[in-house]
């Protein structure tokens, strides 16, 4: 499956609308992941990230717009060549571990006896040998979760659809799921996922969608994004005030004892030679790159960022 | 078609072993064998109440030589109807007067028959009185005429066949069929209601809609269930063939369905597989519905007389082969499996039931689709025109 030709984009949609009664969900999208990158669709709970996975998976049809995955405009057509771990994570709770890979491996058209294979190999590289054959009501969380993400890809796909993949991971498994997803992707596997968590997504992603209201505010490289805002300057001085203070832009905010700017356009050489003409005694001063999290701020808004913020236990994991 | 039945099979065998395997299938088995044990256990017990309590009793308030008159006459018409065609007889006292006799609390006959056989009185209740004149006036004039009355002799004529009879054999055949069918669909449609709620309820739905054609997921869990109803009738069907076997009369044999044995029992599997994919392709989109184990079995009941209304519109017209309300149980989706398979048991021509075999087969698959078709807008919220819904290719 990994040789097969594949399209430019792995995945496309456009003008995608897809409504609830009167709440647009998804309201007008353009999206292109390119074949064999990782592409992150960023944004906090509500944005539409489920809703635009779930239109261009096929689960639901848009009301308006159209899609296309693996190059064919009907999704399901491709289901062989797609591996999918929702949002809401279920397994049959009587089913054991191996059976559960293998059974959504076979959904995909992997015949059962390799999915059994493959899933008690996968199960034991991965350390969870010992529970393979036992129920998945006997498994912890993260370890029926874990059996869900190996049936999201026991039968090879040219696409992973992963959404909100680090959701009820430790910080331990999260590590892991990102070697795994690194891994896919080093085989040319296309890997498509949504997270809240904004530090995943800027160490994982080639690629991103910031996605606010239904819609996408951003689309781009991670680098794209982080270019749209001027490097932040912090500068601490000994004098308090001066002629210097005029080189500052007008920006700038005064946080601690700390002076907070974004660099100017001219440039750090014409500041720091007003700084030093004017006697302003600089202690410290350092220029930042912006990460992903400013540019989301800057991008989709405070409130939008605050609302990415709300699981501070997943951001600190991350 | 072929990812469709693929992706169906892969549904099926989940859910056929899921049950067959679990521990709960053996009592699935053993449950329809419980009032059959205990109805043979208390067989006995049943043809007593049924031979001598049930059949109403009528005091004789005779002089005890008209009495007797009345019991001889009893004793030899039942020698001849059998005892259970006549009321029993008990002698009570000749006073107080049978009305206040009747009025006792501890009254046990539902009439008194007074005066003598010659002008015999009855004392009851008028519903009584007209249930039972007829035998009394048998009795008596059975009692009046005493050894003057002659039994005729019948002479006997016997016939290796009679068209009649076999008519008569063959409608009683499509009924006992209709009902067999009819209670094993009952009993195990009603289950596919509660289906697609474990799926629901962990949260597995999205990930069979993401795979497969949500028509396959329908289909696979019909063909699971059929499957499942198959092992049920091989285990039942077997324990009935052999207790069949074992209180077998010798010399008595079943009269042949007009179709033949052969072909009516292979009509019988296909007719209850038809009924059963057409109501439990029904009760499959009814139940998708249900977000709850509470609200398919508050679902349940209306179900159930849904389905005793279809019975009784099949066998309303069964003995008149032809007629409108025969032909429209025929040509009804729901009622058509039950209406054939009288047929088969009375007209042996086979073309109808190829057609009708089709014309079922042809519902089922439209069930399912709007089954399907109301999943995707209510469950999983996918828009779209009602007719461009039902009209797509099952893979979107």
């Amino acid at each position: 499956m990994i040789g097969a030709p594949q399209p430019t984009y792995a995945v496309e949609g456009h003008g995608l609308v897809k409504t609830f009664g009167d709440f647009r969900a998804v309201d007008g999208i353009d999206v292109a992941v390119p074949a064999g990158s990782i592409y992150g669709i960023l944004g906090p709970n509500g944005a539409g990230k489920t809703t635009m996975l779930r239109t261009l998976l096929g689960i639901i049809d848009p009301d308006e717009g159209h899609r296309s995955l693996l190059g064919d405009s009907a999704p399901l057509r491709q289901a062989r060549n797609v591996g999918y771990l929702p949002e809401e994570r279920g397994l049959y709770p009587s089913m054991k571990a191996f059976e559960a890979v293998a059974f959504m491996g076979a959904l995909r058209g992997l015949p059962l006896k390799i999915g059994r294979e493959r899933a008690r190999s996968m199960l034991a590289d991965y350390g969870m040998g010992a529970s393979a054959d036992k129920p998945i009501r006997q498994l912890s969380k993260g370890m029926a979760q874990t059996v869900q993400l190996f049936g999201t890809i026991v039968h090879e796909p040219r696409l992973i659809v992963l959404d909100e993949p680090f959701s009820g991971l430790d910080a331990f498994n999260q590590g892991k799921l990102e070697v795994l997803i690194r891994d896919q992707a080093r085989r040319g596997v296309t890997v498509l996922f949504s997270t809240h968590v904004i530090a995943h997504a800027e160490r994982l992603c080639e690629r991103v969608a910031i996605v606010a209201g239904g819609r996408i505010r951003f689309e781009g490289t991670v680098d794209d994004a982080r270019n749209r805002l001027r490097p932040q300057v912090r500068l601490r001085t000994r004098a308090s005030d001066g002629g210097w203070r005029r080189a500052l832009p007008a920006e700038t905010l005064a946080q601690d004892g700390t002076w907070h700017f974004p660099l100017p356009l001219g440039g750090i050489e014409p500041l720091l030679r007003a700084l030093l003409d004017g006697n302003a005694g600089i202690e410290s001063l350092s220029i930042e790159r912006p990460g992903l999290h400013d540019a989301f701020v800057a991008i989709a808004g405070e409130a939008a960022a605050r609302q990415m913020q709300g699981d501070p236990q997943e951001e600190e994991a991350a | 078609m072929n990812e469709l039945m693929r992706a169906a099979f892969v549904i099926a065998r989940r859910d056929f072993t899921a049950v067959v395997l679990s521990r709960t299938f053996i009592f699935f088995l053993l449950g329809p064998l419980f009032p059959i044990v205990i109805g043979m256990a208390f067989g006995g017990l049943g043809d007593r109440i049924s031979t001598t309590d049930l059949r109403p009793v009528v005091g004789i308030a005779m002089s005890p030589a008209d009495a007797s008159r009345m019991e001889r006459a009893h004793a030899r018409l039942a020698e001849r109807m059998g005892p259970q065609a006549l009321p029993v007889l008990r002698r009570v006292p000749l006073s107080p007067a049978p009305r206040a006799q009747l009025a006792r609390a501890n009254a046990d006959v539902m009439v008194i028959v007074s005066g003598s056989p010659a002008r015999p009185v009855m004392t009851g209740q008028p519903q009584d009185i007209q249930r039972l004149e007829g035998d009394i006036s048998l009795l008596a004039s059975a009692a009046v005429a005493e050894k003057s009355l002659h039994m005729v002799h019948v002479e006997a004529q016997q016939v290796a066949t009679s068209v009649g009879a076999q008519s008569q054999g063959r409608l009683v055949i499509g009924r006992i069929a209709q009902i067999v069918i009819f209670f094993l669909t009952i009993l195990l449609a009603g289950m596919i209601l509660s289906n697609l709620v474990e799926e629901k309820t962990n949260k597995i739905i999205e990930i069979l809609a993401a795979a497969v054609p949500v028509d396959a997921i329908f289909l696979g869990k019909l063909m699971a269930m059929l499957a499942m109803s198959f092992v049920g009738i091989l285990f039942w069907g077997g324990t009935a063939f052999a207790v069949f076997l074992a209180l077998k009369t010798p010399g008595a044999s079943l009269p042949d369905p007009a179709v033949g044995w052969p072909l009516f029992l292979m009509l019988a599997v296909i007719y209850f597989a038809m009924a059963y994919t057409l109501l439990g392709s029904l009760f499959l989109g009814i139940g998708a519905q249900a977000a709850t184990v509470r609200e398919v079995q508050t679902l349940n009941m209306p179900v159930t007389m849904g389905q005793m209304l279809i019975f009784f519109f099949a066998t309303y017209a069964v003995d008149k082969m032809g007629s409108p309300p025969e032909v429209a149980a025929v040509v009804l989706p729901f009622s058509s499996p039950f209406a054939m398979i009288a047929r088969a048991a009375q007209v042996d021509a086979l073309w109808p039931h190829l057609l009708a075999i089709v014309w079922q087969m042809l519902w089922v698959g439209l069930i399912i689709r709007i089954g399907v078709l109301l999943f995707r807008r209510h469950v999983l919220k996918s828009g779209g025109g009602w007719w461009k819904q039902l009209f797509r290719s099952a893979t979107g």
